[in-house]
């Protein structure tokens, strides 16, 4: 019979228990104290990279405020798979009302909290990356130009995957999906101008704009309790690898997440009133193909010849990224 | 206190005294004086507690009234026309969700061509959202639905649609007597709403329904509108004796007791009430029946009504193109069993004056049963013949 050796050290490592660490370097599953803002029982799939970070942000965001939280919610994977009725996984009081509207939704609750008197109950609207940068665009932009106060959330995983992983506004170049197809001379999405939703968001002008993954979940949280010390418009932009869309092993999600930060492609910063204050650093820069090469989505960019034409202008973003938040200081590599 | 005053404002007053807690706006003509006076009462307090959001569109703004009404806060906003075609997927959102949000629609044509004047295409679009539509013959009856309005929403847990006629109405300065704060609290319960969310008793809102219970959340929104056939009338009953003036009811008959009945909402209908006070002065036995409810639809209210008459005409300023009238497919089913022949007219699309010279004749036609089954009323054939000639 296999025997699965337990180990109780596991320093650096993200893995369930570690009892024995300083509480600020254990796995955030031991903590007995945390709050469970979404349930066991939900139907995501496995890996899935919304589902954890919906997690972290809702559970964060409870201990921020005391539990004294509402959620509006998006249509989308994260609606679906919490809510076939009569079920529910949602311990927080939660709406969904449609696609398009849930910033919009969200600005209502917090002027009907305000008019009540209920400041103390903070509002935070959610939604995936076409709920906000495509189809929701304006109400967030809306929500953001009024300052409401509200901390809207997109969980990225950078297609439609709901409906069947079809290209969004958030979907990167080459990455292949149901309305991009991997064929021809420019196989995969498009090399537009990109749609950098929380710059857009930075351009608002609003008190807090920040960048999180999966892969590092402390720096999520923290992220969520920094957005909830602010009053007014906030945004948080968190990329969640999707295992079904991304053509990837569940087991990858996290791997990818920090694999996305680590080449350059995901910059995970932090800024104030329109400005950059902080950027997590990157230890050493890994090349973008370390990236791209578990993902079955780029896979025509090695496959049947490598195509250094096209993965050299992903690395030209990913060097881009690298220079404009200044990810590779002195003494970091 | 009776009082000159603008029909926009009149309402706008009237909402106020309703105290709610969220108003959202967005300009869309003929429908902008209603949140302009609601903006100015709010900044000068006269309107207290209130959180009055401009937003960036009629689908935000249907939005923010969706998020504040599911909070327990009573919500408000007004539109038209294409406005209310850019929030109709959150109108059927908010019936679905039992929201009582009360939204006044200026009625007013839907383009194209673009068009900013009245007729009721923009509500009628929207006859199956789910929404209670009901509709104003003149500014003082605009003033007191929405006192009512907001009442029958409450108790119903839907949303309501009053709808008064653009300019007509909303531009129209003519007497009304305005609810005042004091009276309308005698009328109007603070707001309960059926749920909410509420940190401390948290409740999931907007589940999905699958096959095996989506046709009874259905029936159930149609058995809530039928339930309001009822409390229409008993509530303006209410309203007539709080306030010594007449309430809403589903119908509103003028003379209806005639050989031809003309069906008619809105504004519409003084003219059509001078215009029979003629006829029936000629001995053309004329007369009127004012739908006031048009969702829910008061079918067998109507057919009752309608029992004696020899001929019914059915008063459309709305198309529906390959069918005729919108309203004259509701009565037909009303009717269903009946061998009433029925005439559809299309009048005053895109705000053309409707005159009392044109009922006349139409209707001593009808009288004559010399009426078209589907009549475009004023219809300028010489600008037809214009417009082939360049075809």
């Amino acid at each position: 019979m296999p025997v699965n050796r337990v180990k109780f050290y596991q320093t650096g490592s993200y893995a369930v228990g570690n009892r024995l660490l300083d509480p600020r370097s254990r796995a955030v599953q031991s903590d007995p104290a945390r709050t469970n803002a979404i349930t066991t029982g939900h139907r995501a799939c496995q890996g899935c990279g919304e589902a954890l970070g919906a997690r972290y942000v809702l559970d964060a965001a409870m201990r921020a405020t005391g539990g004294k939280l509402v959620t509006v919610n998006a249509t989308g994977c994260l609606e679906v798979f919490s809510t076939p009725f009569p079920e529910s996984s949602w311990r927080v009081a939660w709406l969904h009302s449609l696609f398009g509207n849930a910033p919009a939704v969200a600005t209502g609750v917090a002027a009907a909290l305000r008019a009540q008197g209920r400041e103390d109950i903070r509002v935070i609207g959610q939604g995936g990356d076409g709920g906000t940068v495509d189809i929701g665009f304006g109400c967030l932009s809306g929500m953001f130009e009024r300052d409401d106060d509200v901390l809207f959330v997109c969980y990225d995983n950078q297609a439609y995957m709901n409906t069947g992983v079809q290209r969004s506004g958030a979907t990167p170049p080459a990455a292949r999906t149901a309305t991009t197809d991997a064929v021809g001379p420019a196989p995969g999405n498009a090399f537009g101008q990109g749609k950098d939703a929380p710059r857009i968001a930075m351009a608002h002008g609003i008190p807090y704009v920040a960048t999180a993954t999966v892969a590092d979940p402390r720096d999520l949280e923290y992220k969520v309790e920094r957005a909830m010390s602010f009053r007014g418009a906030r945004y948080l932009h968190v990329l969640v690898p999707c295992p079904l869309g991304w053509g990837s092993a569940a087991r990858d999600t996290v791997r990818l997440a920090r694999l996305a930060t680590q080449c350059g492609l995901f910059p995970v910063y932090e800024a104030e009133r329109g400005d950059v204050v902080a950027a997590t650093p990157i230890r050493a820069a890994v090349p973008v193909t370390e990236y791209l090469r578990p993902q079955r989505r780029f896979a025509h960019l090695f496959r049947p010849e490598l195509r250094t034409d096209v993965i050299g202008r992903i690395q030209a973003i990913a060097d881009a990224n690298i220079a404009r938040y200044g990810l590779l200081e002195a003494g970091h590599d | 206190m009776t009082e000159q005053i603008e029909g926009s404002k009149a309402v706008a007053r009237a909402v106020a005294a309703c105290r709610p807690r969220v108003v959202c706006a967005y300009p869309i003509s003929p429908q902008t004086h209603i949140v302009e006076s609601l903006s100015t009462l709010v900044r000068t307090g006269v309107l207290p507690g209130c959180e009055f959001v401009n937003v960036e569109s009629e689908f935000a703004a249907m939005s923010v009234a969706i998020g504040a009404s599911a909070t327990g806060a009573r919500a408000y906003t007004a539109t038209a026309s294409q406005g209310l075609l850019f929030m109709a997927e959150a109108l059927f959102n908010a019936a679905g969700l039992g929201l009582p949000i009360v939204m006044t629609v200026a009625n007013r044509a839907l383009g194209a061509p673009i068009n900013i004047w009245n007729d009721h295409s923009d509500a009628m679009s929207q006859r199956d959202s789910g929404w209670i539509q009901l509709y104003a013959e003149s500014n003082q009856a605009a003033t007191d639905l929405h006192v009512q309005a907001f009442r029958l929403a409450e108790e119903m847990s839907l949303p309501v649609m009053v709808c008064m006629d653009g300019f007509v109405l909303t531009h129209a300065c003519e007497p009304v007597e305005v609810p005042t704060v004091e009276q309308v609290g005698g009328y109007l319960p603070a707001f309960v709403p059926r749920q909410r969310l509420d940190p401390d008793a948290p409740v999931t809102i907007g589940a999905m329904v699958g096959p095996e219970a989506f046709t009874e959340v259905r029936y159930l929104a149609h058995r809530t509108h039928l339930d309001a056939l009822s409390r229409i009338p008993a509530l303006g009953e209410e309203f007539a004796r709080g306030f010594g003036r007449p309430g809403m009811s589903l119908l509103a008959p003028y003379q209806a007791d005639a050989e031809t009945v003309v069906v008619a909402l809105g504004s519409i209908l003084g003219t059509l009430k001078d215009t029979v006070d003629g006829l029936c002065a000629d001995g053309v036995s004329v007369g009127v029946l004012g739908l006031t409810a048009y969702r829910p639809f008061p079918g067998a209210a109507l057919c009752a009504a309608l029992r004696g008459a020899r001929r019914v005409v059915v008063l459309d300023r709305a198309l529906a193109p390959g069918v005729g009238g919108v309203v004259a497919a509701d009565v037909d089913t009303a009717l269903r069993g009946t061998r009433t022949p029925r005439y559809d007219v299309v009048a005053g699309l895109g705000g053309r004056p409707v005159t009392r010279a044109s009922l006349d004749a139409m209707l001593r036609a009808a009288a004559r049963d010399a009426l078209d089954p589907v009549t475009f009323l004023d219809l300028d054939t010489d600008l037809l013949a214009g417009a082939a000639g360049h075809g």
